[in-house]
């Protein structure tokens, strides 16, 4: 029974990985153009990665069918053949599409709270439970309970028959 | 303080709610223009009317313009087209535009279809200047003040509340400015 289910399992994510691999090779099929170098092509790949299409919002340029990002691939390959550097490329589209057309946002005062934000939530989770751990450790002699010998005679009765009734049972 | 801290997970949900709240009715398909308060990108294109001669940015009126980027193929823009009809019979401001991503011949038979509003079309067939000014689709809108500085940029159709709410006030910001 359990290698049923684990070859289900492996059977569903090598499906996933195939559909993963199938789409991704549609998309690449979309424009062809030539390189002169493979570093070219590499670079090609990388930023129309790295780009986001502002039509299409929730897709890189390399995988959107939208008009404008097959304008922008066309504008990063041209600018690759002019032999301009990333950082060059990069602030050709800032200065056109802004912020918005990365997906790694550079950090400015607006998105401290988006890089660093997550820092911020684990720390607050280590104070609250360093806090915590502090407090069940510390233990005060005023929360010791302390029994009147007549109590402690009740509990001891109260603890002998249950372990009585227990063995009963068994 | 002891009261405080036992607030804490309560102050904390009330902001993250407040963020949240607010983040339901922003609209994150219009983008913010990186172009507004710059002067307009320069440009060496033909335009529908005259053929094969070149314009640039010396032949855009002198006074405050809307710049209006459109297509024969994009439906909003058909629904903008009675509205600029009525500006430019109005005498409100001139309207230019450029014709995006579009055939010569299918721009100048909607325009003859639907009436031509624009003082010119500037041709931009292969949507290079369409980047430049940071278009990601037609219709959008941009208001030109007269030192050619872009002032407004709309995204998405223009209807008489838009009209009447956001184009106008800009415009009528702009040409004041103008005449002092």
């Amino acid at each position: 029974m359990p290698t049923r289910v684990i070859s289900s399992l492996v059977l569903a994510f090598l499906l996933a990985v195939g559909a993963q691999s199938f789409t991704s090779d549609v998309h690449a099929a979309v424009d062809v153009y030539d390189f002169e170098t493979a570093e070219q092509e590499r670079r090609f790949r990388e930023l129309s990665n790295e780009f986001r299409c502002p039509m299409c919002q929730n897709a890189n340029l390399s995988s959107s069918p939208g008009g404008v990002a097959a304008d922008l691939r066309r504008e990063i390959y041209r600018m690759i053949m002019e032999g301009q550097t990333d950082q060059q490329i990069e602030e050709f589209m800032l200065a056109r599409y802004g912020d918005f057309i990365l997906y790694r946002p550079r950090l400015t005062l607006q998105t401290v709270l988006l890089w660093f934000g997550p820092l911020l939530f684990l720390a607050m989770g280590i104070w609250v439970a360093i806090s915590i751990m502090r407090r069940s450790g510390h233990v005060s002699p005023d929360s010791v309970s302390t029994l009147s010998s007549a109590e402690e005679a009740r509990l001891k009765e109260l603890l002998a028959k249950k372990k009585d009734s227990a063995s009963d049972r068994i | 303080m002891k009261n405080l801290k036992l607030y804490l997970p309560v102050i904390g949900f009330a902001v993250l709610a407040v963020f949240m709240w607010r983040g339901l009715y922003l609209d994150s398909r219009t983008l913010p223009s990186v172009l507004l308060d710059r002067p307009l990108p320069e440009f060496e294109l033909r335009t529908l009317e005259a053929g094969d001669q070149l314009v640039t940015r010396e032949d855009l009126p002198d006074e405050p313009f809307i710049l209006n980027i459109w297509g024969s193929y994009c439906l909003p823009c058909l629904q903008e087209n009675p509205i600029f009809m009525a500006a430019r019979e109005a005498g409100i401001i001139p309207i230019v535009g450029v014709n995006y991503k579009d055939t010569d011949d299918a721009a100048r038979e909607w325009l003859d279809d639907n009436g031509n509003p624009f003082t010119m079309s500037i041709v931009d067939d292969t949507g290079r200047y369409g980047i430049d000014l940071g278009v990601y689709g037609a219709p959008e809108t941009f208001i030109v003040d007269a030192q050619g500085v872009i002032r407004y940029k709309h995204i998405g159709v223009i209807d008489y509340q838009v009209w009447d709410d956001e184009i106008m006030p800009v415009i009528a910001a702009v040409q004041a400015e103008e005449g002092s």
